[in-house]
């Protein structure tokens, strides 16, 4: 790979994913599309890029994103949502779910499994305060090869020290040779479904929260609000939906609204009359219907 | 400015970890061993300490417990950073007081991880 050719690859992954990639990063290049490189035919990472140039093959290019994009997933990443979800969402569902004792947490781009793990370690570490009460945690994903990680739970010692506090290591985890396995009590506790988000979701039933954290910003504009639309149809009315630090449903949806001073997090915007999608009216009505 | 003592050996190690927490706003203090950190400390003590195990003369956790017993030995917060990455020595140095713990090979992500983990940066 030339000087010029890691530069155009830098400013492609920017534009199309906005992943920034330093100039020391090109052995990340070469372990992610190397591969690429040999189930294209294409043979060399030169080749890879030369076709990216073109810009006339849209699927090499969605590979090559994925692969350098997919596993930019670590444990509690961002903090910010995990407090979030410790002083917000959990304290509210705790109070307003007490009937039926039930909290049910979708993660929509669960990757190599970092992020539900990381909720299923908040839900255990909070096991005082919700003695009695059931959890679902559903992670999906578009790629089988990542689900298969995630399901599997094991991550090498670099993945696990990044954003895993090492009492959390000690606590949660077992030591498999060089790798390191999530306990298989934290395992159980999250179910694994492979999903497109492009497709229709209302299968998966509704859920108290959303974790929709850095995927839109593969999508355009009309497929982002399309799909913010149709996360607001699974939430009920006070659930919750969480999105990567620097996005926003600005612009996109009224379909939600943010919560005053809690970056990231958003709650369906029940009195919008309006909406820019197609779907949210339907729902804006039958919010107000209760 | 906070201060932070970089104790390994190596001397490749100590350039490495150095240049990272330069980078972090760390002013930074070395020693080879443990004799030299726990001397370096009596001088004045860090913030922060970066801290290897195997050592010549007195290793990372006979310092740890050492510095903890010391006046003010309480206050520097401490990670470990070492090829020993098994659970039993990982629980003996929290046990010892260390803060921290980075399994070696190390990369400045976790460095700064981890630093941010305990509240240094």
């Amino acid at each position: 790979m030339t000087p010029g050719e890691f530069e155009f690859l830098k400013k492609f992954l920017k534009e199309r994913s906005g992943l920034v990639l330093s100039n020391d990063k090109q052995y990340l290049v070469e372990s992610r599309l190397l591969p690429i490189a040999r189930s294209s035919k294409l043979e060399t990472l030169s080749a890879v890029i030369g076709v990216l140039q073109k810009g006339t093959n849209k699927a090499l290019e969605t590979d090559v994103v994925e692969a350098m994009t997919t596993n930019e997933s670590f444990f509690f990443r961002d903090k910010t949502p995990f407090e979030h979800f410790n002083d917000t969402m959990l304290p509210g569902l705790l109070e307003r779910r007490a009937k039926t004792r039930l909290i049910k947490i979708w993660c929509a781009a669960a990757s190599t499994g970092q992020e539900p793990y990381s909720l299923a370690i908040c839900l255990k570490e909070a096991q005082a305060r919700i003695a009695g009460w059931r959890t679902r945690i559903l992670g999906t994903d578009l790629s089988n090869e990542v689900l298969d990680k995630a399901k599997a739970g094991l991550y090498s010692q670099f993945e696990v020290q990044r954003g895993l506090p090492i009492q959390m290591l000690l606590k949660y985890f077992d030591q498999k040779g060089d790798l390191w396995q999530i306990n298989a009590g934290l395992r159980a506790m999250v179910e694994w479904k492979k999903l497109n988000l492009l497709d229709s979701f209302s299968h998966l039933g509704e859920f108290d929260i959303v974790f929709c954290r850095n995927v839109l910003i593969y999508f355009d504009q009309q497929t982002k609000t399309e799909i913010l639309a149709r996360v607001a149809k699974s939430l009920p009315e006070d659930g919750y939906l969480v999105l990567g630090a620097a996005e926003t449903v600005v612009g996109l949806t009224d379909a939600f609204k943010p919560v005053p001073g809690k970056r990231g997090l958003f709650q369906r915007n029940v009195a919008a009359k309006t909406t820019a999608g197609p779907a949210p009216r339907t729902f804006a009505t039958a919010g107000l219907q209760r | 400015m906070k201060q932070c003592l970089v104790v390994d050996d190596s001397s490749v190690i100590r350039k490495v970890a150095r240049r990272i927490l330069e980078d972090l706003n760390f002013q930074i203090t070395e020693a080879e061993d443990g004799q030299q950190a726990l001397d370096e400390c009596r001088k004045s003590m860090p913030d922060a300490i970066l801290l290897d195990w195997n050592m010549p003369v007195m290793d990372g956790l006979e310092f740890l417990t050492s510095l903890r017993g010391e006046e003010g030995g309480e206050k520097p917060i401490v990670v470990f950073c070492t090829t020993e990455n098994d659970v039993a020595h990982i629980a003996r140095a929290i046990r010892a007081g260390a803060n921290e713990y980075i399994m070696k090979p190390f990369d400045r992500e976790i460095v700064e991880a981890k630093f941010q983990e305990v509240g240094l940066i």
